[in-house]
């Protein structure tokens, strides 16, 4: 691949430099297992505990409240099924309709998972992504177990109130967990005054590696463990630490600490040129979800009447990497869940492009993705049966 | 990423024979845009009834505009008689094979052109009729039945993947799987088991269930004026909506959980955890 413009940082993000340079030592020199007596192997577990440290301050957390996972869908399975073996009684989930696969389908599945039945509620979400806090608030009852939302979505990019929500919960003495895997690092977070219980986060959409996660957990929460085996994680996580990735994502956070100004300001402000640029050049292009209580680096745009895998095709001839929300794209025949639940019609959906992106991106970047996207829509256009130019 | 051939990607990035014919023989379209992807074909013939020209227009995916582009670059030159003969398999192969998700773009150009020929002809189409099948992508019968014939298809998947049906609602798939068995009854060939047939795949769930209700629950409901409408099946969940009497009844959450939840695990699944929609 000769040039690549990488505009798909909601799907993963590159490794930061600084990042690779941390994990180096720990592969071919300090490969000892923290677990062990000597001191080698407690170089590793020095590592861990930097880490720790690094990712509580991220989040505003104490180090003890951090229990690393191998991804953000452990992190997420673990948190659910915590709270559904901690109350055994009670039989009822709050979550959305708008969650990432890791959340939806491990409710979709929970009966065969634990062996007990529970009710689903599934909240909706308005056309514009963001939720009615009235019907979260009824949907409590005193059966239910745990809340599930997304803090920040994945496709959208919408922001859901969590501080409001987790406090309404815990007024009700609810427990709540938030996949927080795309908003950590993009929006400020203070665990210290929100009251989540749990919360997901994943090492490789922050720039740190691949097979990496967190999961919250406040201090005095109920924990019933995922993963059961040796002592590690103070028995919340069993399994020899992934060191070298661990000690990535400490240094990734660290990182994501001193870049969170430039998210929401220059990468925010190249995420709006790009976005404004298009909708304003491309006719019938149309921006899916809230425009301000969103993340800075996501646009999720329509283009009407053409069909969203055949313009990342051409994007890809370009070297230029972004997602969609069509059905051919995903292998399956239907849109996307979130967009659907947002009741954006099939025919918005099916041409839908999500662009995201990240502090290593540029201005010529996106000048050149505004130079390229205009001609690719109105080519696939001028072929399609649907299209009348001028309307 | 899909694994498109260089012929695919070359006849997406390069279309032949975009756009439409003047004053056209016959013209063909397929499609919809709420099914994510539709086709309209126009030809023009010469005097000895050859086509001399075929455009086309596509709403759709890569593979869905390379197959258009390759349909009409087949058809140029030909007359009616041999065109009607190309099958989907034929497209595909001229673009040197499409990945399996893909094959149904392959089956709309063969559609389009079947349907450009029956409108020069003036006759109704023979897939226009018979009965509707999936309502989610609007297929028939005698759509899938030939599907299966032509491309020797054995699974829901398999007819999923080359026309669409059973790819929405999934309510449809025990009527699909009825047809693969009948029409390779007819064809003689070996039936091959569906692949995990041994878990209850949601096909099987469904069937059980709407057993379950038209049996027992919908004529107990009835008696007192009301009624039960199967939604959706997502995992453990089964989705319902109650009718009729039922719909004011005070009772009705009861009804759903003593009554339609308790007798749909004993009889289909333990697991299983009626909703309301
Ligand atoms: C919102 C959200 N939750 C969970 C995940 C899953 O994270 P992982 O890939 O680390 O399992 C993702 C990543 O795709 C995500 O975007």
């Amino acid at each position: 691949m000769d040039k690549v413009i990488y505009l798909d940082n909601n799907a993963t993000t590159m490794v930061a430099p600084e990042v690779v340079e941390v994990m180096l030592p720990y592969f071919a020199e300090l490969y000892g297992n923290p677990s062990s007596m000597h001191s080698f192997g407690g170089q590793g577990g020095k590592g861990v505990a930097a880490a720790r440290e690094q990712v509580a301050s991220l989040l505003g957390a104490e180090p003890d409240e951090i229990v690393f996972t191998s991804c953000g869908t452990e992190s997420d399975s673990t948190a659910i099924l915590s709270a559904l073996y901690s109350f055994p009684e009670k039989h009822h989930i709050v979550t959305t309709r708008v969650e990432h696969p890791a959340v939806k389908n491990l409710c979709a599945n929970i009966v065969s998972m634990t062996g007990h039945f529970h009710r689903i509620t599934k909240l909706p979400v308005r056309p514009d992504g963001t939720i009615d806090l009235s019907l979260y608030k009824e949907s409590l009852t005193d059966d239910t177990a745990i809340v599930s939302v997304i803090w920040a979505n994945n496709e959208t990019g919408v922001i859901f109130p969590v501080v409001e929500m987790a406090e309404i919960a815990r007024s009700r003495g609810i427990l709540f967990h938030t996949d927080g895997v795309q908003a950590v690092g993009k929006i400020p977070i203070d665990l210290s005054r929100t009251p989540v219980d749990f919360l997901s986060l994943s090492g490789h959409k922050l720039h740190a590696s691949k097979g990496v996660g967190v999961l919250y957990v406040r201090r005095g929460t109920p924990f019933v463990p995922f993963m059961v085996g040796g002592h590690q994680e103070k028995g919340r996580r069993g399994g020899t630490e992934n060191v070298a990735s661990i000690v990535g994502l400490g240094k990734a956070c660290e990182v994501a600490a001193q870049n969170l100004d430039a998210e929401n300001s220059r990468v925010k402000e190249l995420r709006d040129k790009l976005e404004k640029g298009i909708l304003k050049i491309v006719p019938k292009s149309i921006l899916n979800g809230h425009e301000t209580e969103r993340l800075p680096n996501t646009s999720n745009i329509s283009f009407e009447y053409v069909e969203g895998e055949a313009i990342l095709l051409h994007l890809n001839q370009y070297g230029i990497c972004a997602s969609s929300g069509s059905a051919c794209s995903s292998g399956s025949l239907e849109p996307s869940h979130v967009l659907r639940a947002m009741g954006i019609p099939f025919t918005a959906a099916h041409g839908s492009i999500r662009f995201s992106l990240s502090v290593f991106n540029t201005e010529d970047e996106i000048d050149f993705v505004l130079e390229k996207v205009p001609p690719i829509i109105e080519n696939l256009r001028a072929m399609s049966p649907f299209w009348k130019s001028g309307g | 990423m899909w694994n498109y051939t260089e012929t695919v990607k070359d006849h997406f990035l390069n279309p032949r024979n975009v756009g439409e014919v003047d004053n056209p023989d016959g013209v063909g379209e397929v499609g919809s845009l709420a099914c994510g992807d539709a086709l309209k074909l126009t030809f023009k013939l010469n005097e000895a009834g050859r086509i001399v020209d075929a455009r086309f227009k596509t709403f759709g995916c890569a593979s869905a505009i390379a197959s258009s582009s390759a349909l009409t670059e087949m058809i140029k030159g030909i007359s009616l008689d041999e065109a009607e003969n190309i099958s989907n398999e034929d497209i595909a192969e001229f673009l040197g094979g499409l990945p399996k998700e893909k094959m149904h773009c392959s089956v709309m150009g063969r559609e389009a052109l079947e349907a450009a020929i029956a409108n020069y002809r003036g006759v109704p189409l023979p897939t226009a009729e018979g009965e509707l099948v999936c309502e989610c992508f609007g297929v028939t019968d005698v759509e899938i039945v030939r599907a299966v014939k032509e491309s020797n298809l054995t699974t829901v998947e398999d007819v999923t993947n080359f026309t669409k049906a059973g790819g929405g609602c999934e309510k449809c798939h025990d009527r699909i799987q009825e047809l693969i068995l009948s029409a390779r009854a007819v064809t003689g060939t070996e039936i091959k088991l569906e692949r995990g047939a041994k878990r209850l795949t949601n096909i099987k769930k469904i069937k059980l269930i709407e057993e379950v209700l038209n049996r027992e629950i919908r004529p107990a409901l009835k008696k007192d004026g009301g009624d039960i409408e199967l939604i959706d099946v997502d995992g453990d969940y089964v989705y319902v909506s109650l009718r009729g009497a039922c719909v004011s009844c005070s009772a009705s959450q009861v009804t759903l959980k003593d009554y339609v939840e308790k007798k749909l695990r004993e009889q289909v699944l333990e697991t299983l955890i009626v909703e309301e929609e």
